[in-house]
């Protein structure tokens, strides 16, 4: 397209829609250059992924037939006969776990930059909500190859909303179709897999990068108190912009990397009759909650162990994600050493449960 | 006079869109808690000649929907249990290095009468009674005290 084109382009589109202010605001947007810049870049790089895990996706659903004696054959079927069907899969199954890694970052960088508080409380919400979502796709998704691993990941998870007081039986009902996990479950894990989750994540990324447009970068309180001429900062387009094109296109080689010479294993195909195998394990970001909960007793205080853990799991969930407006509530006193010590306690514990339940 | 009319159409409008969203719902919600599938009862089920089980031997059975592990202790006593674990929901295995059935997925342990001894279970198995007729193992849902 010549220049003189594209420019009559232009203006056929900002006659109907009058996009040059937004043009406007987005040559104005500056990016903040500072040491912790680079923190800036991880959520893009996870938008990134969930676009690869779209487009993966969708291939997928080409082939994919949910069904206990379909889910497992045509997983397989993908994974053998389909062209090229190994690599998608894999990409899909590698570029799942690297969005929940690379949002478990964001989210933490956050915290630790303390750009959750005003007026940022709602992007903070938003995020958390998207990382749930994020790993209730993981859930979702792991069910749907119908193998042993799954089986029993899902009869867990599953049992564990059954913990709930008063709605958890109901709960775990609905979520499986019925009291056990069996082909009703795959079915409504893959509808919430393919349909309710993408549209609940593409609602609340929106939201995220509007806000986060709307309020430009977080600046940390040391750069905030520079003087004027000593503020560095860049351009967001294209500067920024294409810093971030160039970081997407090594994440998408490392993806390529991971998923070509580790290529996603498929498993035994579930069996409800047979025994949990030895060493069945969660997904990695499920590990520190499933640790937990492997050491809890089987009675605390006369409720059983099991309900202490999930209760306090979904406790502390509330509580991380209302931080930015239980903080001001509280009135913490010397709040940047009391926050950063409760980072390094919840990472502290997340590592050392996750690594726990890899060593045993 | 004005401000009771107000107060009024308030109430019937607000009553009606609690009616609207109540009638739209009420279907979905009842939509998706899925209906009680009849199954046949199982009262008992052949597991086989009793010389063909092995000792020190655990082996996971079909009792309807349920699974229920048949075990064969070492002196040839044959138990049988519930197979689902009382924490959440795995199906256990019988070891033969520890003489105890054990689940992998949080590592409870159960001793062979099915007590809850180590780990997170918070409850015993149920029992299942087991009975050799004509040398067959017939496994039934009674309640063994």
């Amino acid at each position: 397209m010549s220049e003189n084109s594209a420019n009559k382009f232009y203006s056929w589109i900002d006659e109907r829609f009058h996009i040059t202010p937004l043009v406007e605001f987005l040559k104005q947007k500056e990016v903040p250059v500072h040491r912790n810049s680079v923190w800036y870049y991880m959520g893009g790089v996870a938008l990134f992924l969930f676009i690869i895990q779209v487009f993966t996706g969708i291939l997928l659903l080409l082939y994919y037939q949910p069904g206990v004696d379909s889910a497992y054959e045509s997983v397989r079927f993908i994974t053998t006969k389909v062209s090229f069907g190994w690599l998608f899969r894999s990409i899909h199954s590698w570029s799942a776990n690297l969005m929940v890694f690379v949002l478990f970052i964001h989210m933490f960088s956050t915290f630790f930059s303390r750009a959750y508080r005003k007026p940022r409380e709602l992007t903070w919400v938003t995020g958390f909500i998207s990382l749930t979502l994020a790993m209730g796709f993981g859930f979702s998704g792991y069910l749907l190859p119908w193998n042993e691993l799954a089986f029993f990941a899902t009869k867990v998870g599953t049992d564990i909303v059954g913990a709930i007081p008063l709605i958890g039986e109901s709960a775990k009902i609905v979520l499986r179709g019925g009291e056990d996990v069996t082909g009703a479950t795959l079915t409504r894990f893959y509808g919430i897999h393919v349909a309710v989750l993408p549209l609940l994540m593409t609602i609340f990324i929106a939201l995220h990068l509007l806000f986060i447009q709307r309020q430009g970068m977080h600046e940390p309180e040391k750069f905030q108190k520079l003087p004027d001429e000593k503020k560095k900062t860049m351009p967001f387009f294209p500067n920024f912009i294409l810093r971030d094109a160039l970081l997407w296109l090594i994440v998408l080689n490392v993806l390529l990397f991971l998923s070509v010479f580790f290529p996603w294993e498929l498993g035994l195909k579930a069996d409800p009759f047979l025994s949990a195998p030895e060493g069945i394990r969660p997904e990695w970001y499920f590990m520190f909650m499933f640790q937990s909960l492997k050491l809890l007793p089987p009675h605390i205080f006369l409720l059983e162990g099991e309900l202490i853990g999930v209760l306090f799991f979904a406790i502390a969930a509330i509580i991380w994600m209302l931080i930015p407006l239980l903080e001001n509530k509280l009135g913490i006193k010397n709040k940047n050493v009391i926050m950063k010590i409760f980072g390094i306690v919840v990472v502290g514990f997340i590592l050392i449960m996750t690594i726990w339940g890899y060593s045993v | 006079m004005g401000a009771n009319r107000r107060r009024f159409l308030n109430l019937v409008l607000g009553g009606g869109l609690l009616g609207w969203l109540g009638s739209v719902f009420y279907p979905v919600l009842s939509y998706l808690i899925p209906p009680k599938n009849p199954e046949a009862k199982v009262n008992s089920i052949k597991a086989g000649l009793v010389d063909d089980f092995p000792a020190d031997f655990g082996k996971i059975l079909k009792f309807g929907r349920k699974p229920v592990i048949l075990i064969k202790s070492s002196s040839g006593e044959l138990k049988a249990f519930a197979a689902t674990c009382t924490h959440l929901d795995c199906i256990v295995q019988y070891r033969k290095d520890t003489k105890q059935i054990w689940c992998a997925c949080h590592n409870g342990i159960y001793d062979l009468k099915g007590r809850n001894i180590a780990g997170p279970p918070p409850k015993p198995l149920e029992e299942y009674s087991v009975n050799i007729v004509n040398s067959e193992i017939v496994v039934s849902k009674q309640v063994v005290s």
